[in-house]
């Protein structure tokens, strides 16, 4: 087909199929120059910027929440139009009816929803309690069908974090088909899938997926009245950049109005925006000056997307994080980069708005990658503590060219793969649990398998191998099973009609496991096998306590002998969730990812034989445990460089702080060699890594300060913060984190 | 000796340098000094008895692992210590890297110039040399050497044509004046070996270490420089490189 919004295009299969792929292949520009051509904020930008200043100091006042609508279900056409000065906005769309108000919604849970209200002083309508007295939510559900065995393994905080009170997030709908093909063309090509699925056998998963398309095309449906309600048509294709960016938002704010998802990412539109914006730029109808200012109203607009969470959410999850991840940059599979001036645009928003955690900007790294983008990079970096880096060169053979990063590390491609959420098992407890024969001495609970405590005087290596996986296994097993309840129910219950709505009906599924404390599992394996750990035991005969004598290998120091014993846990976790089959035959994939849970992860655990204290935190994700690398930054990125990625395709995060100073003398200097880190440690086959490049002293500051830093952005685990936002617990945790410092 | 039997002293390792030479370095500091610079930030590595012992495989084994990060123009940098007192075991360490294509670099005071300091330099791709004052008499006073051994290292380099990056501390009421960088610039002038002045700002940080090993820190009342200072003179520096 041909449509007139589409003149100018170089023409493709794109036309007559959705495949958002070959349209940006066949029609984007490659760009190897450097920064200079970027434009600064317009007066307008910086007028609505002050305004949403203010928002944020009001929000920052208010406690965190600035104002919660407790009368009306969140949903795609539920408000009034929103705004935050109709006149100069350029894109415009907002969750509720009014900046930074949050909407409720029950589907995920109504005890979630009942406790976040609460916790700031509001009280859920009556009418939704009534409403929902009669709807099962997806919370419901997942609780009729947990064993008492997965009740027990969530109580005593074995696997925590589970999405089963909450939206799963983790999926990313390809929001810029609705830009591309226009909503009408979307109804079209699902109902054909629908119309097709009539001639085979009606089997359940048959019958479900029926369902879900009737769902989907209803919530098409919905999307087009959303935008409707803002004065806009969406059900043809955008004709210009201004309407591209307006189409692809208004999907995704589509998706945030009806899903409260943990991570509810972006994807990757840059590059497609780009292609728009050339086409404006060549006819006329766009300055690199306007360009810029449509890039930065559609980032303030994500900026202020919010949802309603509970303290205990943010005990997990701080920040108040939404994860609205884009995937900038990469290389194209015929060898051009993906790196286009737009590229540039979005990464230019954290000057022209200031440094911010949102979105979450994720640099999609390659060897290849244009020299000039790369320095770009490293200077935003050391400039704002931004943005991160996945490893494009060991993920682009597997997802092809055209993935995104959905939360922090999980790729996929966009709208043909989608994951199932699981949150993480905390691998240090099972070790403690192990040895204890089935015992968790923090919960006081027997759970798991039960045996006599581990005999001897000091800890035989081998004697707490074969019983550690003994329990990996019986967890691995569990962690499945539970895994399955909690996505079977979400489907049933909490569907994400929108952004389900912009995948291909026939969608490969994910099912992503995670596990904390890797590292402390590690050193404290090497503390048992290279020194000497005598167990103390309490009144009631259990271990509570490990006296550790003698030196041993930890991780973090490029030594092998540590660093394979993290790299073949993962493995073996990896292999044992594999046993087990999964709901709708999703692929298993594990990841090494905290978020800033590690502190709640360490608090629940009990003293550990590496010398770690009970209830101190673990290091994040696959970090080494704070201030145990002795022989500098590099040996610590090796050996988080050794966990291989076959073993955990939902991501390995390592988050790493240095202070300018280290980093080099001059600020060019300093560029160079970020660059030459980032160079080396992906060519390593690392995965990811978080960078800041600040003081020590600064957060100090801005801990006993925190009104003097509201703007202070720091990465954390897979994404950033507001340092302000970030509990007093956690502030002291990133604080105590190595920061790696010249000598 | 054997090289077989070659065993180095290290004092730590370092793997992310980006002070001591061009781009990322893999840093070694190696245990034992000759001198006893009144300025010095390293007292704990003076003593020749101490260190861990590494063969010098075991060493180049190591900066191998880092190689990937060295693209940038990075490579390996021996400081100290003073590395010329282990110039048989620099230089084992040295020629396995350059077998591997890794750069090499000296960090030294430049005070001994032996043969095997020579066959150590044949493997040396930059000397990173501490000039640390430009007049004699504040070398016999403050380092425990004459300056002309330093002169007579720099005129070797230069006639092996080993480029040298010059560098100083610059350390307030001794060398923090106009006349002092004029001379430096001056004696870099006259070697065209020399292709970079660095100045670095006295810091007191090591005061720890001096109370740790329970030695008075003999500079320990002189101020750091402030950085108004330090900017004044690399910018004389870089106005007399016109």
């Amino acid at each position: 087909m041909t449509h007139k919004n589409w003149d100018g295009f170089v023409k493709g299969i794109w036309q007559d199929e959705i495949n958002v792929r070959d349209f940006i292949q066949a029609n984007y520009k490659e760009y190897t120059g450097d920064d200079r051509f970027l434009s600064c904020a317009t007066p307008r930008t910086q007028a609505l910027m002050k305004k949403l200043e203010t928002f944020f100091a009001l929000e920052r006042q208010c406690g965190g929440v600035l104002d919660i609508d407790t009368a009306t279900v969140s949903s795609l056409t539920s408000y009034s139009p929103g705004y935050i000065d109709k006149e100069n906005e350029i894109i415009v769309g907002m969750q509720t009816n009014r900046p930074l108000k949050r909407g409720v919604n029950p589907f995920g849970g109504m005890r979630m929803v009942r406790q976040a209200c609460e916790a700031y002083g509001y009280k859920l309508s009556s009418k939704i309690e009534e409403e929902f007295q009669y709807r099962t939510t997806h919370n419901d559900g997942v609780f009729r069908a947990y064993t008492d065995e997965m009740r027990k393994a969530r109580k005593c905080h074995v696997i925590t974090g589970l999405p089963d009170a909450y939206g799963r997030g983790r999926i990313i709908g390809d929001y810029r088909r609705v830009a591309l093909y226009g909503v009408d063309k979307l109804i079209e090509e699902k109902q054909n899938d629908k119309n097709n699925l009539a001639n085979g056998n009606f089997d359940a998963e048959r019958i479900r997926l029926n369902e879900e398309l009737y769902q989907q095309i209803a919530f098409l449906g919905h999307m087009k009245q959303m935008a409707a309600m803002y004065g806009f048509d969406i059900s043809q294709p955008a004709a210009n950049a201004r309407e591209a960016i307006q189409w692809t938002y208004f999907a995704y704010l589509g998706s945030i109005k009806e899903q409260n998802g943990a991570a509810m990412s972006l994807g990757r539109v840059s590059t497609f925006f780009d292609i728009y914006i050339e086409r404006d730029l060549a006819n006329g109808t766009l300055t690199e000056e306007t360009a810029q200012e449509l890039i930065d109203d559609f980032v303030m607009k994500l900026r202020i997307a919010r949802h309603l969470r509970t303290p205990e959410y943010n005990e997990l999850f701080g920040g108040d994080p939404m994860w609205i991840t884009e995937a900038v940059g990469g290389m194209g599979e015929d060898g051009r980069t993906l790196v286009t001036k737009n590229s540039y645009r979005i990464l230019n928003t954290l000057y022209t708005l200031g440094s911010s955690p949102e979105p979450n900007l994720t640099v999609l790294w390659s060897n290849s990658l244009p020299e000039n983008f790369k320095r770009f990079c490293a200077k935003v970096s050391a400039d704002t503590d931004s943005i991160q880096y996945e490893n494009d060169d060991v993920m682009r053979p597997i997802y092809g060219d055209d993935y995104a990063i959905a939360c922090c590390v999980s790729a996929m491609k966009v709208g043909k793969q989608m994951q199932f959420f699981g949150a993480r098992c905390n691998l240090a407890k099972l070790l403690l649990i192990a040895i204890n024969g089935g015992y968790d001495t923090t919960s006081n609970m027997h759970i798991g398998p039960q045996m006599p405590v581990l005999d001897g005087d000091t800890l035989d290596f081998d004697a707490v191998m074969e019983r550690f996986d003994i329990y990996i296994s019986w967890l691995s097993h569990l962690y499945v099973n539970t895994m399955n309840i909690i996505h079977y129910m979400h489907d049933k219950y909490a569907y994400e009609k929108t952004q389900m709505a912009l995948h291909d009906t026939d969608v490969e599924r994910f099912m992503a496991f995670g596990i904390a404390g890797l590292s402390v599992v590690a050193d404290s394996l090497s503390a048992i096998k290279f020194a000497s750990v005598r167990p103390v035991k309490n009144e009631e005969g259990f271990i509570t306590e490990f006296e550790t004598s003698g030196d041993f290998p930890k991780f973090g120091n490029d030594d092998d002998r540590v660093d394979l014993i993290a790299k073949d846990m993962t493995h073996k976790v990896i292999c044992e969730l594999r046993k087990t089959p999964t709901y709708r035959n999703a692929i298993h994939t594990l990841s090494v990812l905290t978020i800033t849970s590690n502190v709640m992860y360490g608090k629940n655990t009990g003293a550990t034989p590496d010398g770690r204290e009970a209830a101190a935190p673990f290091a994040p994700g696959a970090n080494p445990m704070h201030n145990r690398e002795e022989n500098g930054a590099l040996a610590s990125l090796n050996s988080v460089a050794k966990i291989s990625y076959d073993d955990c395709r939902d991501g390995i995060s390592n988050t790493f702080s240095i202070t300018p100073d280290a980093l080099g003398r001059t600020e060019q200097e300093r560029i160079d060699n970020l660059v030459a880190i980032l160079d080396g440690y992906f060519a390593k086959k690392a995965h990811h890594i978080n960078v800041n490049v600040l003081n020590r002293e600064t957060l100090m500051k801005a801990y006993e300060d925190p009104e003097a830093y509201p703007n202070l952005t720091i990465r954390v685990s897979g994404y950033a913060v507001n340092f302000h936002k970030l509990s007093r617990e956690q502030q002291r945790e990133v604080i105590s984190r190595t920061f790696h410092e010249s000598i | 000796m054997t090289q077989a039997s070659i065993k180095g002293r290290v004092h730590s390792i370092q793997s992310l340098g980006t002070l001591d030479g061009p781009g990322v370095r893999f840093v070694v500091f190696l245990q034992g000094c000759n001198l006893r610079c009144s300025c010095c930030h390293n007292p704990d590595t003076w003593a020749l008895s101490d260190g861990t012992e590494y063969t010098p495989h075991e060493i180049a084994e190591k900066a191998l692992h880092f190689r990937e990060y060295f693209s940038h123009g990075g490579g390996i940098t021996f400081s100290g210590g003073e590395p010329l007192l282990q110039a048989d075991f620099a230089r084992e360490v040295f020629a396995l890297c350059h077998k591997e294509g890794i750069h090499t670099c000296l960090d030294t005071s430049g005070s001994i110039l032996s043969d095997t300091v020579k066959a150590l330099l044949d493997e040396t791709d930059r000397v990173l040399l501490d000039l640390k004052y430009t007049c004699d008499s504040l070398y016999r006073e403050h380092v425990g050497c004459g300056m002309e051994k330093v002169l007579e290292f720099l005129a070797y380099l230069n006639e092996k044509q080993i480029p040298v990056t010059l560098r100083q501390v610059i350390i307030p009421t001794l060398n923090d004046n106009e006349e002092n960088i004029l001379t430096l610039k001056a004696v870099a002038e006259q070697h065209c070996c020399v292709d970079k002045i660095e100045l670095l700002p006295f810091k007191k940080l090591c005061q720890v270490k001096y109370d740790n090993l329970q030695i008075p820190f003999p500079f320990a009342d002189i101020p750091e420089p402030k950085s108004e200072t330090m900017a004044a003179l690399r910018k004389l520096l870089a106005e007399y490189s016109g």
